[in-house]
């Protein structure tokens, strides 16, 4: 009891704390706004469009005689969105099943929250390590977590009550298990080379040996790192493959596909119940680009730049290396959905069941093999 | 009859799906850097570019009541354009020109002349049936307002809109 009543404790809770609302509140939500944001622009510049560009304030709804658009481009687009989002009529249908109706956006939007406790996403700042909680089960944390979320999506289907987010709850079901496997067992051979499922660990390994995908990095590249390259290759791309249907992106989105169920799970949703879904989406797609980033990108390392304990600066830069590290792979992401078609329903079931799978698999006796005999 | 859809023989390369993914995210990524680069020239930026100096001579937009250039108005209330109008949007109370106004053998000028623009559907049948050349359809297109009463176009606006038309009418010359 007596380290409850130490300061010890007291500097552990308010770090916590301050790391935790730091990253929700000013790095999570703003990034999920912006990426909407985004989206919404690179699919408007990919087809040679212009997307929002213009939104200012509508000071004539308060009785100026003009509106005011600051110049800022599309920028003030999130705040306009939230806003309508939240003055929206939130509308419950009679038919729907009202506990789980309301409990289904809760629980699309709460694990993807969650799992960003255990991402290591700095190195040191002012002394603090940069990661809510650094568990050493970080991963399958992640991957135990992340996995409710498809609860939301099944609750919401079911509970509207109606067929097109019923058919989309179950196309979410069988998808998301399905690629659970392949993510899983993908992330396995970097577990065997870094030998620790911290997240903390994995960055630290990679800090030390080179990014796993970029093995130069450290400034040297032996025979093993060469050989292990390949299979490392393999893994990001099922990884890549898996976290995409994970996250009902395109070409995966088929619980929500807008051409064939209206909107799928969220057909019967609107106001900010609806917009919980999204975030939760977004908040995942961040999510995954972060594991990625942790994963196979060295995390929050980037050559020739010092970790925090040289200085709050480099503390502050690891911050923002890591962020942009995701912030790229959000691109990707977003550049995926406007090349892509979507697949059909027994064409995503093969993919993740006949190949995804067994490459995988294949993969991890492969590292292993390499780790034994070329070590 | 049935009939047996011949499949294409898919290569390796084309199977494993891959390389033709790569092939389109390359495809699109030129269209995004295009456009960034401003070089992609497709999207006119609206309130601020207009295509009003494009517009060819034959549009059709807000129908319009003229006057000559005596200042008379041409419209002699013969009613035909609101009976061959298709939604029935327009509609003409006439008056009697009154016996000391100089122009009193025209017999009849509209007291009111509304536009409803709500119903027009810009098709031009009153500026074809009208036999006085009174009413034209001019180059407006953004008709706007924030109350119903406010997109009826009366008399005076209608005029206003149409403006002064000179010369004959020419309604048998080939130029028009």
């Amino acid at each position: 009891m007596s380290f409850l009543a130490s300061p010890e404790f007291w500097f552990l809770v308010g770090t916590s704390l301050a790391k935790t609302l730091f990253l929700i509140f000013l790095v999570v939500l703003p990034m999920v706004s912006y990426t909407v944001y985004a989206e919404r622009r690179v699919s408007a510049l990919i087809q040679d469009r212009v997307g929002p560009n213009r939104t200012g304030f509508p000071l004539t709804l308060l009785g100026f005689r003009h509106d005011f658009s600051p110049g800022l481009g599309g920028l003030g687009q999130p705040v306009a969105d939230a806003v309508k989002f939240l003055l929206k009529e939130d509308f419950v249908p009679a038919h729907v099943n009202k506990f789980y109706f309301w409990l289904a956006p809760c629980l699309a939007m709460i694990p993807s929250i969650v799992t960003l406790a255990a991402i290591p996403f700095g190195s040191e700042f002012l002394g603090v390590r940069m990661v809510v909680a650094d568990l050493n089960v970080g991963l399958l944390y992640i991957f135990a977590i992340a996995s409710v979320g498809v609860y939301g999506i099944v609750l919401a289907g079911w509970s509207s009550n109606s067929k097109y987010p019923f058919l989309g709850g179950i196309r979410a079901t069988s998808q998301m298990i399905s690629y659970e496997l392949g993510l899983g067992l993908s992330a396995v051979p970097v577990l065997l080379i870094a030998g620790s499922t911290s997240l903390s660990k994995i960055t630290a390994y990679q800090v030390d040996h080179g990014w796993l995908l970029a093995p130069f990095t450290d400034g040297k590249l032996t025979l093993q790192e060469a050989l292990l390259w390949i299979p490392i290759v393999i893994a990001f791309v099922t990884f890549t493959i898996s976290m995409f249907a994970e996250t009902n992106r395109l070409p995966f989105d088929l619980p929500e596909s807008e051409t064939e169920l209206v909107a799928g799970y969220h057909t019967e949703y609107s106001s900010m119940k609806f917009a919980l879904f999204f975030l939760g989406e977004y908040t995942a797609m961040i999510i995954g680009s972060a594991v990625t980033v942790v994963l196979f990108l060295g995390g929050w390392h980037f050559p020739f730049i010092p970790d925090g304990s040289h200085g709050w600066f480099w503390g502050l830069l690891n911050i923002v290396t890591f962020f942009a590290k995701v912030a790229a792979l959000l691109f990707v992401f977003i550049w995926v959905r406007w090349t892509l078609p979507r697949f059909r329903y027994d064409q995503l079931m093969r993919v993740g069941w006949l190949y995804i799978f067994e490459i995988a698999l294949i993969n991890i006796f492969l590292v292993a093999g390499i780790l034994a005999f070329a070590g | 009859m049935a009939y047996i859809v011949p499949r294409p023989k898919l290569t390796f390369w084309e199977r494993i799906y891959l390389p033709a993914i790569v092939g389109g995210l390359a495809i699109t990524i030129k269209h995004f850097k295009q456009m960034l680069l401003g070089r992609t020239n497709v999207v006119m930026q609206y309130p601020e570019e207009k295509w009003d100096a494009h517009m060819p001579e034959h549009y059709r937009g807000a129908p319009t009541l003229v006057t000559d250039d005596k200042g008379r108005e041409r419209c002699v209330a013969c009613q035909l354009c609101e009976f061959i109008c298709p939604p029935r949007c327009i509609s003409i109370a006439p008056e009697e020109i009154p016996a000391e106004s100089k122009w009193a053998k025209v017999e009849k000028r509209p007291r009111e002349f509304d536009i409803d623009m709500t119903r027009c559907i810009y098709c031009g049948m009153c500026e074809e049936v009208c036999p006085e050349q009174a009413i034209f359809l001019r180059k407006d297109y953004a008709i706007t307002g924030i109350t119903r009463a406010e997109m009826v176009h009366d008399k005076k606006r209608l005029y206003e809109l149409g403006g002064v038309f000179d010369g004959l009418v020419h309604k048998w010359n080939p130029r028009k």
